[in-house]
Parts: C-alpha cells; sequence; structure tokens
C-alpha cells in the first residue's frame, strides 16, 4: 500500500534542495535521486533562481526498491497525489505500489486545472532517466548493450539470455552512473501504456475515511494557543476603536489586541486557549468601525454599473471584422443579456493556518493552494530572508481558487510574533463568507444577426464585469475574464468581444473555472436561442455550425484558440455521441425537458445534455449526460471524480448560489443564507470519456461551465421560459 | 468551569470546561480528537457529526453538559474492529476528494444504517441532506451507502 505522508508537526525531511541534494546523497543511505522541475502557469514572476534551485520536485529511490516522489503541489481532493505518481510509475517501470509520495514543503502554485497538463513531460522525462540509468547499470553488469535490456515491474530483464536484475540490486551501481538527458531521453511509446488510464484507488482515501487525515485546522503544536479576528464588516472600511474589557474576561480569552494593517485597515486579534472561547471573546468585544468609499455599495447599485458597462466605450476588444456586426445586413437579429452574482468559494474547512516563530525563523503550516507563494509572503512580513520560513503545505478542505494566500497569513504572523508560542489562527465560516475573494459579477450582452437559412452573420457580445486582474493592474483588466468568450467554436463572419471594467468595493479572485464559469454560460444559452429563432433542433443547430467552421477552417470567424488542438469535427463527433446516449430525440413526457450544450477548454472537449423536470415553481434535474474527450486519461477513477464534482459545483452555482451586497455589506454569513447544492438535489450523472490520442488537458474546471447552460436550456424546453439571470429561478420575470 | 466525564469511543475522559463549551471544540481543542470538523458552527453543514447513544448528532450544538454522561463516539472510534462497513464502501466507491466533511457524512451515514438497513433514495436523501460537501461527491455518497447496506445484510 502506499501511504501519503504530509507533515504537520516538525518535517520528516529538511527541505531538500540540489546543494543539499549533492552534499548528502552518499549519506542518505544510498538512494538513486532524480530531481526534476515542475512549474505551473502560477509560478511566473517569482522569486525563485533556476539557476541555484534548478529543481523542485525529486524522486528517490532507495536500495530496498521503495521510491519516495517528493511533489511540490497541493493535494486538495483533486487526485493529484496519486496520478502524478502513475505517471512516474508508467515512465519509470517502477512497480506503483512501491511509491510514496512526499508533500514537499513550500509546494508550488497549484490550480488552473494545470497539475497532471503541465507535470505531465517533465514526470515522463524523469522517469525516463531513472529506466534509462538502471537499465545501463543492469548492462554494464552483464557485459551486455543497454539495447538488449528492457525494464518492467521495477527489474530489468536480458532479453535474449532471460536475467533478471531488481531496481533494488541496481541502485548503487545506478547512483555512479551519469544520468541520461532529461531532454533527449527515449520516451515510451505510448501504445506500451500498461498503467496510465486505469482506475486506481486515490492514496490518500484511507486516511481521510478514518479521519486521520491531516487538514491545517488539525495542527497540533506544543503550548498552541488559538486566535481568530475580528475584522471590517464594511467593504474597505478601518478599525475606529474598540474596548475590550468583556472580551478579555471571557474564560480561556489570553489576549485582546489590535493588528495594525494599512490595506485592511487593522482587525482585533482574540487569543485563546481553545478555538471557541477566542470566538466568544470575539463576541463580546465592543468595536466601532469606520465605513470606507464603498459605505453605500449595494446589489442594486452594481447592477446598474453592470448595466452601464454594456453600453460603455469598450476597454478592450477581439475582432475578426473591420465593420460593426450589429449594422451588416441580416434577415433576423436577436440581443439578450445575461446577468450573473458574485459568488463565494465556501471551503468546507474555512481559512486558517498555524504558525511558530523561534530563533530567527518561521514555520507554517499551511492548507495552501500556493506554498511557495505564503512563504515569500510571510518572509516579506517578517524581513527575514525566505530560507528563514518553511511552509509545510497540508491537506485542505477544499481549494477551488480559494486558497492562494490572504490576510489570514499576516494575521497569523502579527498575533505570533506578539504570543512567543504557536499559534492557529482560524477565520469563522462567518468571516470566509464575509472575507472572501469572490467570483466576478458579470453582465453579458449578446447580440446576433443571421441570415435567412440561419447562418450566423454577426456576433457581438459586450462583457461587462468586476474584474479578477484589474483589482490591481488596471492594464490588463481582461485577464482572466474573456476566456470562454472570445474563443466560441461558433463561426461568423463579423465578430466582435469587448471588455468592459466595473469598480466595486468587493474583492476578487479566481473561482474554480474562473471566467469560464459565466462565459460560456451565457454563450451556450444564447446559441440555443439562436438555434430557437432559426426553428431548428438545438443539436443541429450547433453541428450545423460546427461544420461550417471545419469545412472553411480558415474563414474568420473559426476562432478556436489552437486549431491543431481545437477540430469541429470532433467537437461534432461528441455532440452526436452524447445526443445518442442521452436519447436525444426520444419524447420526454409533459413538465420535462433536455438541454445540450459543448465547450472545449484546455484541450479538453465536452458536450453534455441535461434532463430537467418542472413542476410549477420546482425544478428537478433528473439526469445529466456528459461526452468528454480530455486526451490522455491518467487516472480514470480520479478523472471521473473530478468531472463528477465539477458538474454537481457547477449546478450548485446555476441554481442556489449569490452572494448580495446590502450597505457596503456582504449579507451572507453562513450557510443558512448561502446554501450549497446538496444530496438530494443531484442528479443521475452519466459520465463518457473518449480518449482522443492527445497529451492529458485540464479536466478540475471545464466541466463546471456545461452544466449551467444545459440546465437553462433544458427550462426553456420544458416552460418555453428563457431565464437569464443565474441563479436560476423560475419565478424570475423574464423579457 | 466545571468538571465533567466524556465516555468518547469507549474510553473515559475527565476534564474541565465552560458548561456550554460545544462539544466539537471539546474533541477538537481539549481532546485532539480532530477528526471531527468544524465548518459552520450552526447545525447547517454536518461536518461536525458525531453519534451520541447511538443518533447522529451535531457536535456543534451539543454543549459539553448535555453530552456528559452519554455514550460519544466520532469518526476515530468508529471502526472498533479495522473499518466500520460504511468506511469500507466509502474506499470502495472512491468518495472523498478533498475530504474534509466525510467524517461527517460517514457519521450520519452510519447512524442511517443502524436505524434503516435497507434505506431507500429517498430515506437517503432525509438523512444525509444535512451534511455538505463542497467537492460535491453526492453521487458517489449515494453509490456508497447502497453498498454499505449491501455489506451489512451480507
Amino acid at each position: 500500500m502506499n501511504p501519503v505522508t504530509t507533515t504537520p508537526g516538525p518535517p520528516q525531511s529538511p527541505k531538500i534542495s540540489r546543494r543539499v541534494f549533492l552534499a548528502t546523497s552518499a549519506a542518505a543511505g544510498g538512494a538513486l535521486v532524480v530531481g526534476l522541475t515542475m512549474r505551473g502557469r502560477f509560478h511566473l514572476g517569482r522569486s525563485a533562481q533556476p539557476e541555484t534551485d534548478p529543481f523542485n520536485a525529486w524522486i528517490r529511490i532507495h536500495p530496498d526498491g521503495q521510491t519516495q516522489l517528493v511533489l511540490n503541489k497541493s493535494e486538495m481532493g483533486q487526485g493529484v497525489f496519486t496520478s502524478l505518481p502513475m505517471i512516474l510509475a508508467e515512465e519509470a517501470e517502477i512497480d506503483f505500489s512501491k511509491i510514496t509520495v512526499v508533500q514537499a514543503d513550500n509546494a508550488d502554485g497549484t490550480g488552473g486545472s494545470g497539475s497532471v497538463w503541465e507535470s505531465y513531460q517533465p514526470l515522463r522525462r524523469a522517469g525516463a532517466q531513472v529506466r534509462e540509468v538502471l537499465i545501463a547499470a543492469a548492462a554494464r553488469q552483464w557485459g551486455v548493450p543497454a539495447s538488449q535490456c528492457r525494464a518492467r515491474n521495477s527489474q530489468v530483464t536480458h532479453t535474449p539470455s532471460g536475467r533478471v536484475l531488481s531496481y533494488s540490486a541496481l541502485i548503487s551501481d545506478a547512483r555512479r552512473l551519469p544520468l541520461p538527458d532529461p531532454n533527449t531521453v527515449p520516451l515510451k511509446d505510448p501504445r506500451d501504456f500498461t498503467l496510465l488510464g486505469r482506475s486506481i484507488p486515490h492514496l490518500d482515501i484511507p486516511d481521510k475515511v478514518k479521519g486521520a487525515a491531516r487538514f491545517g485546522l488539525d495542527v497540533r503544536l506544543p503550548g498552541m494557543v488559538y486566535a481568530v479576528v475580528a475584522q471590517c464588516p464594511l467593504l474597505r472600511g478601518t478599525l475606529a476603536r474598540f474596548d475590550a474589557t468583556r472580551a478579555k474576561a471571557v474564560p480561556g480569552v489570553l489576549d485582546v489586541f489590535e493588528i495594525p494593517c494599512k490595506e485592511t485597515g487593522g482587525e482585533i486579534a482574540i487569543v485563546a486557549t481553545n478555538s471557541w472561547a477566542a470566538m466568544q471573546g470575539r463576541k463580546a468585544l465592543n468595536i466601532e468601525w469606520t465605513p470606507g468609499a464603498y459605505h453605500d455599495e449595494s446589489t442594486e447599485s452594481l447592477d446598474v454599473k453592470l448595466r452601464a458597462g454594456l453600453d460603455a466605450q469598450e476597454y478592450w476588444n477581439w475582432s475578426n471584422t473591420s465593420l460593426n456586426p450589429d449594422t451588416v445586413p441580416a434577415a433576423k437579429r436577436l440581443e439578450s443579456i445575461y446577468e450573473f452574482p458574485f459568488l463565494a468559494h465556501a471551503t468546507l474547512e474555512p481559512m486558517n493556518n498555524t504558525v511558530w516563530l523561534r530563533d530567527g525563523k518561521c514555520e507554517a503550516w499551511c492548507p495552501t493552494q500556493d506554498g511557495q507563494g505564503a512563504r515569500e509572503g510571510i518572509a516579506k512580513i517578517l524581513g527575514v530572508p525566505e530560507q528563514n520560513v518553511t511552509v509545510y503545505v497540508t491537506f485542505m478542505g477544499g481549494g477551488f481558487g480559494r486558497r492562494f494566500g490572504g490576510p489570514f497569513d499576516r494575521q497569523a504572523i502579527q498575533v505570533a510574533q506578539r504570543m512567543n508560542r504557536p499559534v492557529q489562527l482560524l477565520w469563522t465560516r462567518e468571516d470566509d463568507f464575509t472575507h472572501d475573494g469572490y467570483r466576478p459579477a458579470c453582465m453579458h450582452r449578446l447580440r446576433a444577426g443571421m441570415d435567412e437559412r440561419g447562418n450566423l452573420v454577426s456576433w457581438t457580445d459586450r462583457i461587462a464585469d468586476t474584474s479578477i486582474i484589474g483589482q490591481h493592474d488596471p492594464k490588463q483588466a481582461q485577464s482572466y475574464e474573456v476566456g470562454g468568450a472570445v474563443d466560441t467554436p461558433y463561426p461568423a463572419p463579423h465578430i466582435r468581444v469587448s471588455y468592459v471594467p466595473v469598480d466595486s468595493g468587493v474583492r476578487r479572485g479566481a473561482w474554480r473555472g474562473v471566467e469560464i464559469t459565466f462565459n460560456v454560460v451565457a454563450v451556450e444559452c444564447f446559441i440555443d436561442e439562436l438555434a430557437h429563432l432559426a426553428a431548428e433542433d438545438p443539436y443541429l443547430y450547433r453541428r450545423r455550425l460546427l461544420e461550417k467552421a471545419a469545412v472553411n477552417p480558415g474563414a474568420p470567424g473559426s476562432n478556436f484558440d489552437d486549431r491543431k488542438l481545437a477540430d469541429p469535427r470532433h467537437m461534432i463527433q461528441l455532440l452526436d455521441l452524447v445526443t445518442e446516449r442521452a436519447g436525444w430525440s426520444k419524447p420526454l413526457g409533459p413538465h420535462r425537458g433536455r438541454g445540450i450544450s459543448c465547450f472545449f477548454s484546455k484541450t479538453t472537449y465536452l458536450a453534455q445534455v441535461a434532463e430537467v423536470t418542472v413542476n410549477g415553481a420546482n425544478l428537478r434535474v433528473d439526469r445529466v449526460v456528459t461526452v468528454v474527450d480530455p486526451g490522455r486519461v491518467i487516472n480514470m477513477n480520479g478523472i471521473r471524480a473530478q468531472i463528477e464534482g465539477a458538474i454537481l459545483m457547477g449546478l450548485s452555482a446555476a441554481l442556489k448560489e449569490r452572494i448580495t451586497v446590502r450597505n457596503g455589506s456582504i449579507q451572507q454569513q453562513n450557510f443558512n443564507d448561502y446554501d450549497l447544492l446538496r444530496i438530494p438535489d443531484a442528479p443521475l450523472l452519466e459520465t463518457y470519456l473518449i480518449e482522443g490520442g492527445r497529451p492529458p488537458g485540464g479536466i478540475g474546471e471545464p466541466p463546471l461551465a456545461l452544466i449551467g447552460p444545459s440546465v437553462g436550456n433544458a427550462i426553456f424546453a420544458a416552460t418555453g421560459k428563457r431565464l437569464r439571470k443565474l441563479p436560476f429561478q423560475l419565478d424570475e420575470p423574464t423579457a | 468551569m466545571a468538571q465533567y466525564v466524556l465516555n468518547v469511543n469507549g474510553g473515559t475522559q475527565s476534564l474541565d470546561a465552560q458548561p456550554d463549551m460545544p462539544l466539537l471544540w471539546v474533541l477538537r481543542d481539549l481532546l485532539n480528537l480532530t477528526g471531527t470538523k468544524y465548518g459552520c458552527g450552526m447545525g447547517l453543514c454536518g461536518a461536525c457529526t458525531v453519534h451520541i447513544d447511538g443518533s447522529a448528532m451535531r457536535s456543534c450544538q451539543t454543549a459539553i453538559s448535555d453530552a456528559a454522561g452519554k455514550q460519544i463516539l466520532t469518526i476515530e472510534g468508529l471502526g472498533k474492529n479495522g473499518l466500520h462497513p460504511v468506511q469500507q464502501a466509502w474506499i470502495a466507491e472512491q468518495v472523498p476528494q478533498c475530504g474534509y466533511c466525510q467524517p461527517g457524512q460517514i457519521m450520519s451515514a452510519a447512524a442511517l444504517l443502524s436505524a434503516k438497513p435497507y434505506p431507500t433514495d429517498s430515506e437517503i436523501d432525509d438523512a444525509m441532506s444535512g451534511n455538505l460537501c463542497r467537492c460535491a461527491t453526492y453521487f458517489r455518497i449515494r453509490n456508497a451507502i447502497h453498498r454499505a447496506a449491501q455489506e451489512m445484510r451480507a
């Protein structure tokens, strides 16, 4: 069995760097060690220096054959602690049961559906280095050409003679041989894969069902105290004054003090012998807050601003035409506005971390998607070199883009500086709901024109939203806001997609899928509207538009991002398959309807049909049939789990979730006013995977984007009512 | 402060606490039984579910003074001899993703199956609708409960 070790508690092994490794490998039990570099898109701009520290992940094969893969990714339920060692085992020909995953300290940014996608080649190359150097060691022992030897299941066989040497018998020789160049080492022919694509149980699950997996909040250290903070409930407000007399009298409360911060206007920390006493202390505080610039912001005032953004001057655009698409001749035209609210991440484990400052050094136990980022931030706050800071990445109760740092990192350090003992800082559920970095609120205005035969002649999409990047970089506000809208698969000779950022006091962040969670909903619902305008079946209408893109891929408007990967013909195959599996043309009873959608993202193709029943104000999603081509499947078990979870999280957003603002405050505080999808709402999921023979694509986010439009289109099919405001509400007045 | 004797997972623990301190924090912060999770503090998410005298209860809504003298069972004590059939079914169906809510889900499911050995889908809905899962593993939770029911019958 492969245990997964994470290290809350003093580290099992000190931070490994190449220098340390070279100095100690002789002493490290004589293991063969291969370093590799796995850097995702969230590493850009970081201070780590590739020249001096080229590797950030490690393979260690010990003389007994046991292998450790030291991974610089965060495991947050997406299964990378199983899928990534599978890639290594496949390429290195290591018996998978001999591999243990070790969480690297200061792990690299984990997100964007990128861990498998981006680590596939580096892991294969490193695995091939392992395989080839062990084959070379065996060939030398036997005095035979390496080409006569093959590796399999942690042993090397000399094919002509049938002689066999286990990997463990070869380690000490292999350590003395030069490693092959990772850039030229031969990789296995994927046709010879025996492990990848199989359904492998996740290595972290046994501990998770026993209650033994340690999450951030489960860290316990000697002499540790617990802290909560009182933070301003008003958007961009500041702390005016507070009286801690009653709070300090709460049994268990050790200290109450202000922690200053320029950016947030300061908070009050309450430290106690246990979490509950700290929370009670906070309730007993008397606090006055000073309203900030956004004191009168409300959902209604934001709606006005977003709507104004639909007619404001373009901030950014993409177009394939010199004409105004809205005025080119067309037989029929349609315009629709789609509206999307702020969303909270609502990870089940609220934000927290645990910090121990001693001897000028800092150890931090962080349930984070960005260990290295946390480390850099902490070093900056403390004014110490990064080497003095170690971030142990724990398991985390949900990531979804929420755990890329936040004020809690700073707050924990400030509290620990005062307390001189280990501190666990906890945000309550209410803190978590009211101080999130929310999925942006957005409006789309889509306009299209078609000829007499229903062909699209024009497509205009104006997006106005509260930008994520624009909060810090006003020149790049469109980044992470227009994906799924500029790369729709549907061709038109005159396309213009434009963007306008809208100011808000509500902080925004990446929410699983980021902008595809709203843009794809708008596009795929609007295409459905156009199919009905053309009096065509929505499946056949999409099919026809994609055929047009396929026949003339060079035509303006055939705007797949990467033509080599995004083949309209392949999307047609997915649509054909999903409608066949769903029984698309079979009549449903009264009050029932089917909706269809399709999408391409992160080199993954998806098509989906949802079936709903609408009885008065009651909506039930009965069945969701999804076809996915993610490229090479690594772990069939894990990929299906990701697809199922993403569909249902997307359904939760489509039906239930909405953050609102009144008088400059976030209104939702707990699950009683921000409910999530619960088990009675979960439909039957039928998921089919086809493998298109490409390298693995991203899977954690793309399936989330489709369920909204599938359900919205199904509601229309069942009722004739087109809902354009998320979350879908059957009693919504429609224009 | 008052002194309480708690029966947790078959053992006895004596401790001092405020009478209104929720059992959740007693377990987590005073007894270091961290398998029971904090999710909302209002009995809305089910992450803190434990068994008290055999019934699934929200430990964040149960004061220590009400729990004293009763039989408290947490995820750490669920499998008396190895894993409980529900835990085995959770592994067989590969339910957990992030895993944070799963101790609560498992405790709710185990209580359901001891009350109703043959639960229908709608009985599963009723018993499990108080347990949130943000990774939305509901599809596999349902399958795992049916599997555990079968295993326990056999």
